[in-house]
């Protein structure tokens, strides 16, 4: 193909080149982080906000969807604590607050009583951990990716020491907070050593009616025989748009689990890189979105199986009503040496709409000649043949949609292994089909 | 009155018609065995009693205790007490067994303004009613037919029936994919619910089934229309003269 060549600069593009002059000097971090910014606002700036004909954007048009940069966010007081309480009601977890991209130490637990992890706000953890560098994540170099990177304000570091036991979720809880709309770019990193065990839940959250704009990152480095639980969980605001991009490193014979469930924000993208760097990890990476009105989720993992005998299964599942758009790209790469790879990649969408609207791309790239990989994507309405055996048994009609609803995003629920927050996001499903009426 | 009263019945399903001005009475508490060869509209006449999508009655109608039950959605008619027990049950997956029987038998009771059942009271009914039927635990708490062998499902069907009690059961070829031991186990469990009050509508290909659930009532469908009614006795007569004289008859 013939090099982009770079048009006028959209009206976002200007205010964010605007904005990242004004507030390189004063954002946190200096020397090889504010080295970093300037590197990544370069690298940004050269091509812009992707659009429809950068491949890996294809569906989720940033250029066309996000039609100015906000100012950036403030820091913020959030009111009530009990907004973020009620993300994860029936789960105690050790609470981290991250307030319009910045640590809220009031809304954190101090967690000094517990040995097995060390929990500080980033710029505070970098200092510390001087051989940790930032910026090595995978996918570091998608375009979204580096806007955080340039803009990043604040967020959390946390090491899960050497063989610590599971102990109570950790819940870093992201929360726009203010009357108009802004844009915060958290940042946040979590070493987990081997040995480790460890459930991170990730909340987003804000007001509904402010389009305010959040673009995350968490860079996760997943240590050999550790296991990690990630949940990600978007209850966003119904005019936010969120870009939320994980790199995630994982080692030998580890366990990793990733779950992401939207059921808010107007334009959302949860994106996933991940590498498979040590032999015989074991890694299951899901999702459940439950759409609407015009919202317009995507879910996209790109996964490099980097070491032989790694197993991967990936499930993702989507309930589309209204106008709403549900886009999932699935890029498995197994690289030339990664013999024996297991990786099955699956999608599934129900469309409750004749108007809604699903787009499905699972991709593989394999490069060794000894592996078992698979993919399937299906869309669909509602089956009537079900749908009928239920009724002709008592069930009225909105009662028996609901069950079948359920049960198709149950079986991806499923996946989340702790039992709290599965039932909270099976409440959730149910609360959001409530609202369905 | 009759329990059910269905008069000229025409029935279109993709505009092809299947239902000819079929001829119905059943009786309280008889049992009513249809028998006719494939293509004759016995199927398609049980999804019509039951209200399925797409099968449009263009003339007749069809009434269950003197109430027309044609403009009814599938809910409203298992509320008033009609039963279908599938030929082909389908399966559900990720809806409990259990789950799946108390919302029915629960949003039955309540359109017919009577109290839902409680979480005990609902167990032993499910407990009592299982064992009879050779229904495991395990079974009740899988999803509704998922990984069911055939013989499970048909004892699921009549499961659901003993625990919601119809006035009208409708049984489609539940004799279809079954050994004889499973045959018997299923026939005993819907002898054990015959009633004075409950009426039944067994259809069926083969006389095999006539043998363990006796009829009161033989009818024979050709083309779309009730061509013959007899007692018992026609069921073996057809067994052994085959249907070609009715389909004959009927051309």
């Amino acid at each position: 193909m013939n090099a982009e060549i770079r048009g006028i600069k959209t009206a976002a593009e200007q205010g964010l080149a605007t904005a990242f002059a004004g507030a390189r000097d004063t954002l946190p971090g200096k020397g090889a982080v504010a080295a970093l910014r300037d590197d990544a606002f370069k690298r940004f700036d050269a091509a812009g906000l992707p659009h429809r004909r950068v491949e890996e954007w294809k569906y989720t048009d940033l250029r066309a969807l996000m039609r100015e940069a906000k100012p950036l966010a403030g820091p913020a007081d959030i009111r009530k604590p009990a907004d973020i309480a009620a993300i994860l009601s029936g789960v105690d977890a050790t609470l981290v607050t991250i307030v319009n991209g910045r640590l809220a130490p009031e809304w954190t637990d101090k967690n000094a009583s517990d040995p097995g992890i060390t929990l500080l706000e980033l710029f505070a953890f970098l200092a510390e951990n001087t051989d940790y560098r930032l910026g090595q994540m995978p996918g570091h170099g998608d375009q979204a990716s580096l806007l955080n990177t340039a803009f990043m304000s604040g967020g959390v570091g946390i090491r899960v020491k050497r063989g610590a036991a599971e102990r109570k979720p950790i819940h870093i809880a992201h929360v726009f907070s203010g009357d108009t709309a802004a844009a915060m770019y958290p940042r946040s990193v979590m070493i987990v050593e081997p040995g480790a065990h460890v459930t991170l839940v990730e909340s987003f959250s804000g007001p509904n009616g402010i389009d305010y704009q959040v673009n995350s990152a968490l860079e996760l480095v997943i240590g050999d025989g550790a296991r990690v639980d990630h949940i990600k969980i978007g209850y966003d605001g119904d005019a936010a748009l969120r870009i939320s991009t994980l790199g995630v490193t994982v080692g030998a014979k580890a366990v990793y689990k990733d779950f992401s469930f939207t059921t808010g924000g107007a334009v959302v993208r949860n994106q996933t890189f991940a590498r498979f760097a040590g032999e015989g990890i074991d890694a299951f990476i899901g999702g459940a979105s439950l759409l609407k009105n015009k919202q317009h989720v995507d879910n996209t993992l790109v996964i490099a199986h980097a070491a032989p005998h790694c197993d991967s299964r990936e499930l993702f599942k989507t309930v589309l009503d209204d106008q709403s758009h549900g886009v999932f790209q699935g890029k498995i790469i197994v690289e030339p040496h990664a013999q024996k790879t297991n990786a099955k990649m699956m999608t599934r969408s129900l469309l409750l709409s004749d108007e809604a609207e699903a787009s499905q791309k699972p991709e593989l790239e394999i490069f060794a000649d000894d592996v078992v990989c698979g993919h399937g994507a299906t869309a669909g309405a509602l089956d009537p043949g079900l749908k009928f055996y239920l009724m002709s048994r008592g069930i009225h009609e909105k009662e028996a949609e609901a069950l079948l609803i359920q049960a198709f995003i149950g079986e991806a629920l499923e996946e989340v292994a702790h039992e709290g927050i599965r039932d909270d996001l099976n409440l959730a499903a149910l609360r959001w089909q409530g609202a369905r009426g | 009155m009759p329990l059910l009263e269905i008069k000229n019945l025409h029935v279109e399903v993709e505009d092809k018609k299947i239902l000819n001005g079929l001829t119905l009475t059943v009786e309280k508490g008889q049992v009513a065995a249809i028998m006719g060869p494939n293509g004759s509209g016995k199927s398609t006449l049980a999804y019509v009693l039951a209200g399925k999508d797409n099968y449009n009655v263009t003339e007749g109608e069809i009434l269950l205790n003197g109430e027309s039950i044609l403009g009814m959605a599938p809910d409203e008619r298992a509320a008033k007490g009609v039963f279908l027990a599938f030929q082909y049950p389908v399966e559900v997956p990720g809806v409990a067994t259990m789950t799946f029987l108390r919302t029915a038998l629960n949003a039955q009771r309540k359109t017919r303004g009577e109290p839902e059942f409680s979480t005990p009271d609902f167990m032993k009914l499910v407990r009592d009613t299982s064992a009879k039927l050779g229904v495991s635990q395990e079974m009740l708490r899988r999803a509704v037919n998922v990984g069911f062998s055939g013989g499970e499902k048909k004892r699921n069907e009549i499961l659901q029936m003993a625990i919601l009690q119809p006035k009208l059961a409708v049984l489609d070829e539940t004799d279809s994919g079954l050994d004889i031991d499973a045959l018997k186990t299923v026939s005993e469990g819907v002898n054990r619910l015959r009633s004075p009050e409950r009426s039944m509508i067994v259809i069926t290909h083969y006389q095999r089934l006539l043998d363990y659930i006796v009829p009161d009532v033989v009818h024979v469908m050709a083309k779309g229309r009730v061509v013959k009614t007899g007692g018992k006795e026609l069921a073996l007569e057809l067994e052994a003269n085959g249907y070609a004289q009715y389909t004959d008859e009927a051309a």
